[in-house]
């Protein structure tokens, strides 16, 4: 009121009139504003601020040392093999990325036959593309399963070669990353039809089922990855019968898959749970059959519930691949660990490790800012 | 609660219908099918059970647990009770589930400390820091924690040795030999002063329930922490004193090429410890975050109206609410780290699944030996799922 008065008084505005909104202090909005509002809104604020930066700088002047400005790039190489004398000399002091670019096609596609690199990174698009296809909403259809059959075949295919003027390439010479597309891909798969039917026989009415898949889920996942590994690696060999002999792989396939399959179908039976009630019974009023009911009413609903958590156990599973390395099947972790094992190479595990540590996080970051996005986007409704 | 309201009449089951023999009964379809997957799953485990009796034939490889009494000849370099090469097998084995035990209940601990940090870091007001733990968290989840196991491992082994072994403050060395740490000359006195600080916690934990008791009763708050102090710290010193306060520091000392004295921690031990605390905080943190941020903002603002003091507001009005969201899922992330401590076997550090590992390709009992390991696992996994539902169900909220 007081405010009125006075400004009629010094004559700035004429009463009635609204004067235009004047703007906050400088100190307030704009860059500083932001700044005093988010670094320095008081002394613990401040001094955590500084503390940090002062931290953050040292790290990345040290970071830049040892990654740029110390670094050896590349290194003789004679017929006595690599000359690492150079890199010897920095005493851990700059990065050695000779190692990389000396070993990146063995750390990519392990001892698969050099002339014929190619084909692997092929194979590595072809997995990147099914990836995105399957990722857009868009091609969310029944033919995307024919693309993934399609895909899958000329994965095959590229890989084994002996067709199409291609060399034979036994399955024991593949190696590196296609390895670890191809133990995620074929595991989840396989696993995802499976953890669906695990999740429906756990909700099941039906004793001796329930008590089934409960025996599964509980048993597999007290147990590590590893355990079921070494089970595949030196247990299932004595399960078949003589003669008959399945190759390691596909043999740690089997034990990828059966694990995967049991986080996932906790995944699914929590959306199986979250449905309403009425969902069910509406269904059953219509008079559908438990199949019909299940896979035209309650999975289509059920599965969109968990569509995030599921991306998350995706993303575990993917990293999970890189155990198989215990067991000594040649994916890209165990590429890397081997590529040092040659002794011009060895100790410069960092470097190769921060390498391959940067290829999964880009498969795994782009997965989670995917099951971010997505997540946003089917919870729109919900949202005011 | 509902029984009183509930109308007599609904109570009454619904009257039985007699079993007709015929496919359009739901019951005999539900019958038929259970009795075909249990035949079907009986069949495929009695072929590979009689395949598995014919190969162990063929290989004259002995069955049975009868190997855990004969002598192992496996040296371990890290054991919590005393063990040789030639104790058996079954020692052996035991010294290995310490081993996984030691670094499963320690990397729990320490997990749960940094990713509570890192957790509420991540929701402070302060850009720089939440942005900085942000970042962790993502790098952290999105790399395989084996990878980090190797990672963490090379740089131990990159570090100098004993003679130049890193001295970031007085009487610890870190070198590629591992992490020595000062420690003291232990004796009973000690023993006792321990034993005397758990009485203490029990002791105090009892007179906490009791004053609460009696504030129910009569509305009278009593001041726990000055009797909590005295039993806490005071008995376990007084103990100590009374028995002659012994006290000889041990510190580390290089003689020669290694070092003497103080208590080691091995490279593998710490390389294992490091990545596994890292990688679970990372997932800790989320929860955590999550767990705060489900608290309503009206909670805060309500205990802020009735005056609540910062310290009072945690302790009453969040952490119980946040508690009942953050507790689920964190005990699945206590078992991920006591089952991802497996990883051990690949940076050579002994726990079960190693010992075990090395037991079955000496004796060749390749089944006995996974038996062992996933049994192990199993009770272990029981066992703290059994602690963490108990634990749930008291801080549960309780519905009418």
């Amino acid at each position: 009121m007081s405010d009125i008065t006075q400004k009629i008084e010094l004559g700035t505005s004429v009463a009635g009139v609204p004067e235009a909104p004047r703007s906050p202090p400088m100190s307030a909005i704009g860059p500083i504003g932001w700044l005093r509002a988010n670094l320095f809104s008081g002394w613990l604020s401040t001094a955590v601020t500084l503390l940090l930066a002062y931290l953050l700088v040292r790290w990345a002047i040290g970071f830049v040392d040892w990654a740029f400005l110390n670094a050896v790039w590349t290194v003789p190489v004679t017929a006595q093999g690599a000359q690492t004398q150079a890199c010897r000399q920095l005493h851990g002091a700059g990065a050695c990325w000779a190692v990389i670019a000396e070993k990146h096609r063995f750390i990519l596609f392990g001892t698969y036959p050099f002339e014929e690199h190619w084909r692997p990174a092929v194979v590595c698009v072809i997995f990147v593309a099914l990836y995105a296809v399957s990722a857009m909403r868009r091609f969310w259809r029944w033919e995307l399963a024919l693309v993934w059959v399609a895909a899958l075949v000329a994965i095959g295919v590229l890989m084994w070669g002996g067709i199409l003027g291609m060399l034979y390439v036994p399955q024991e010479r593949w190696g590196g990353l296609p390895i670890t597309l191809i133990l995620a891909t074929f595991g989840l798969a396989f696993a995802f039809p499976l953890s669906i039917l695990v999740a429906l026989g756990r909700r099941s009415q039906l004793p001796a089922i329930k008590a089934l898949c409960v025996l599964y889920v509980e048993l597999i996942r007290g147990v590590p990855l590893i355990s079921l590994l070494f089970m595949a690696s030196v247990m299932f060999p004595l399960f078949l019968p003589e003669g008959m002999n399945i190759d390691k792989l596909l043999r740690a396939q089997i034990a990828i898959i059966l694990f995967a399959a049991a986080y996932l179908a906790e995944v699914v039976r929590g959306g199986l749970q979250a449905l309403p009630k009425g969902q069910y019974e509406a269904a059953d009023a219509m008079g559908l059959s438990y199949w019909q009911k299940t896979g035209l009413i309650i999975l289509p609903q059920a599965l969109r519930l968990v569509i995030p958590p599921l991306v998350n156990t995706f993303i575990g599973f993917f990293k999970d691949t890189s155990l198989v390395l215990i067991i000594g099947i040649f994916d890209l972790l165990t590429a890397g660990k081997t590529a040092i094992v040659e002794p011009a190479w060895q100790g410069f595990g960092v470097e190769v490790y921060v390498t391959v540590g940067v290829i999964y996080f880009c498969f795994c970051f782009a997965m989670s800012k995917y099951s971010q996005g997505l997540e946003a986007e089917l919870n729109r409704h919900r949202r005011r | 609660m509902s029984e009183a309201v509930l109308d007599p009449r609904f109570r009454r089951k619904p009257p039985k219908r007699p079993l007709r023999l015929s496919w359009s009964d739901e019951r005999v379809r539900g019958i038929v099918w259970q009795i075909l997957v249990v035949a079907v799953i009986a069949v495929i485990v009695w072929w590979l059970w009689s395949n598995t009796v014919r190969n162990l034939e063929i290989r004259r490889i002995a069955t049975g647990f009868g190997f855990l009494n004969r002598e192992a000849g496996l040296p371990i370099a890290e054991h919590l009770i005393d063990y040789s090469p030639t104790d058996t097998y079954f020692r052996a084995l035991v010294v290995g589930v310490l081993n996984t035990l030691k670094v499963a209940v320690v990397g729990i601990i320490l997990a749960t400390i940094l990713g509570t940090m890192i957790g509420i870091a991540r929701l402070s007001r302060n850009w720089l820091l939440s942005r900085i733990a942000g970042v962790y968290v993502e790098a952290i989840r999105d790399v395989p924690l084996l990878l980090q196991l190797l990672f963490w491992y090379t740089i131990l082994q990159g570090l100098p040795g004993p003679r130049q072994a890193l001295n970031p403050v007085e009487g610890v060395f870190l070198s590629n030999r591992g992490l020595r740490l000062p420690w003291i000359d232990w004796q009973a006195a000690h023993s006792f002063a321990l034993l005397a600080f758990v009485i203490g916690i029990a002791g105090t934990w009892a007179y906490a329930r009791r004053a609460r008791r009696l504030q129910m009763a009569d509305g009278q708050p009593r001041k726990v922490w000055p009797i909590g102090l005295a039993l806490v710290i005071g008995l376990p010193i007084a103990v100590w004193g009374a028995l002659g306060a012994p006290w000889t520091p041990d510190i580390p000392e290089l003689r020669g090429f290694n070092f003497r004295g103080g208590i080691v921690v091995s490279p593998e031990y710490f390389a294992l410890l490091v990545g596994l605390v890292t990688y679970t905080s990372g997932f800790i943190a989320e929860i955590v975050r999550a767990g705060i941020l489900a608290v309503s903002q009206g909670q805060w603002e309500a205990a802020q109206a009735l005056g609540l003091r910062p310290g009072m507001l945690l302790r009453r009005i969040v952490l119980p609410q946040a508690l009942r969201v953050i507790v689920p899922p964190m005990t699945s992330q206590y078992l991920n780290l006591t089952k991802n401590s497996s990883l051990a076997v690949a940076i050579g550090y002994q726990d079960i699944v190693s010992i075990a590992n090395t037991t079955l390709n000496q004796t060749g009992q390749a089944i006995e030996g996974i038996a062992i390991i996933m049994l192990v696992y199993l009770t272990i996994s029981l066992s703290i799922s059994m602690f963490m539902n108990w634990y749930n169900a008291r801080i549960a909220l309780v519905e009418r």
